[in-house]
């Protein structure tokens, strides 16, 4: 099971970023964990300065924009 | 060439809708007509190749050039940076931290934060288009100087003293540390499809984000435009007493809007003979002291720095109004 955090202080955009992932993850039959980080000290330990961010398993692999399915894609099955 | 607008807007409503130029109504409809139809087809065009020419501007790149260089030119920078970079209110805490933990100075920093929200392109063609070049520049100058003045006195105050523990702590660690001389992060290699792809993007996010602004302020100031008469300000207010700047201000701020709403009712109230300074005021107000984001610092910042920063730009915005309404007969001269 992978552990999924989507960083950012809570705007639309990060919302739709979790809801893109589990979707594609449901898709490709991917169990997964996603949860949503918007505490400031957490999203700093990242160095992430545009959001939404994603993290996989404490490692950040995507930041700046609310990634397409292609990436998300990618992500989950690296 | 922008003229097509105005005869759009000649034919929909005294042609079609068979409106009198002379009624308070067609008078309104007419500026909204033109207005939006104007600023919507600019709008569409100029960020689509604003973000083509930026896709491959990043933060981290950004971050980078400004700590290398010295502090006076940082503040100009970060106020630079502020005005040109895409940018999104709700991503205000993580740039602030990853400024700061990069060690750069909270006044820099604040400097790009307060001129953000002034500066950005969809403002600039709306002033341009709405209110000629003149006025586009001074609006800029000032948004950069409200920038840089707020960020110099914050720096001066040592604002840095009442930021949140874990923020004051990543900042000194930072600030400790001897500079990395790390190369600058490479500028990703984009090809036409990337930029392209970005730029689309960007396009329609940005006109998700501001089309209901852009019908609310131009509808108000159309509504203006029609139905106050000629002269309302000055017969009202007076024309230009010093007291009616700090009352600007203080109208501005429990209003909230971004610059696209707030800029065609600046031209209305301009045209109603509002004096340019205190519009300036009253624009900047709305725009740049707004509750919203004040809660949002408060995540990285202890109360009296926030309210040290509200003090500030309340103080920048009305040294603005009076130095405007003092210069405008020289600055302004084919404006009235």
């Amino acid at each position: 099971m992978k552990k999924i955090e989507v960083l950012g202080t809570g705007c639309k955009k990060c919302v739709t970023t979790a809801e893109q992932i589990e979707s594609v993850a449901g898709k490709l039959g991917i169990e997964i964990e996603v949860e949503k980080v918007t505490d400031p000290a957490a999203i700093m330990g990242y160095k992430v300065m545009s959001t939404p961010a994603v993290a996989i398993d404490g490692k950040l692999v995507h930041s700046g924009s609310v990634p397409d399915s292609g990436k998300i894609e990618a992500m989950l099955k690296a | 060439m922008l003229e097509v607008f105005t005869w759009l807007a000649d034919w929909l409503v005294y042609g079609v809708a068979g409106l009198n130029p002379e009624s308070k109504l067609g008078t309104s409809l007419h500026f909204f007509v033109e207005d939006t139809t104007k600023i919507f087809a600019l709008l569409v065009v100029m960020i689509y190749v604003i973000a083509l020419m930026r896709a491959s501007l990043d933060l981290e790149r950004v971050r980078h050039y400004i700590q290398q260089k010295n502090r006076f030119a940082g503040y100009g920078l970060g106020a630079g940076f502020g005005a040109i970079t895409p940018f999104c209110s709700c991503s205000s805490i993580p740039l602030f931290l990853g400024f700061t933990s990069a060690g750069i100075p909270l006044g820099i920093t604040m400097a790009f934060l307060f001129t953000s929200p002034i500066i950005n392109e969809v403002a600039v063609i709306m002033l341009w288009s709405l209110l000629g070049w003149e006025f586009t520049l001074v609006y800029i100058a000032i948004g950069m100087g409200v920038g840089i003045g707020g960020g110099m006195i914050l720096d001066a105050l040592k604002g840095e003293r009442w930021l949140k523990d874990f923020a004051a702590k990543a900042y000194q660690q930072a600030a400790e540390a001897p500079l990395s001389d790390e190369p600058a992060p490479e500028a990703p290699t984009l090809t036409m499809k990337d930029r392209h792809t970005f730029a689309w993007n960007e396009l329609k996010e940005i006109v998700e984000r501001i089309w209901k602004w852009v019908i609310i302020g131009v509808g108000l100031g159309a509504a203006l435009h029609g139905f106050v008469p000629d002269g309302w300000f000055a017969d009202n207010l007076g024309s230009g007493q010093w007291w009616n700047v700090p009352v600007a201000v203080l109208a501005g701020l429990p209003l909230y809007s971004n610059a696209t709403g707030v800029i065609p009712v600046m031209e209305s109230l301009i045209l109603k003979g509002l004096p340019v300074g205190t519009t300036l005021a009253f624009c900047m107000s709305t725009v740049a002291a707004s509750f919203p984001e004040f809660i949002m610092l408060k995540q990285v910042m202890k109360w009296r720095l926030l309210a040290i920063i509200f003090v500030i730009l309340l103080v920048n915005f009305m040294i603005v109004g009076w130095v405007i309404n003092l210069l405008s007969p020289w600055l302004f001269s084919g404006f009235h």
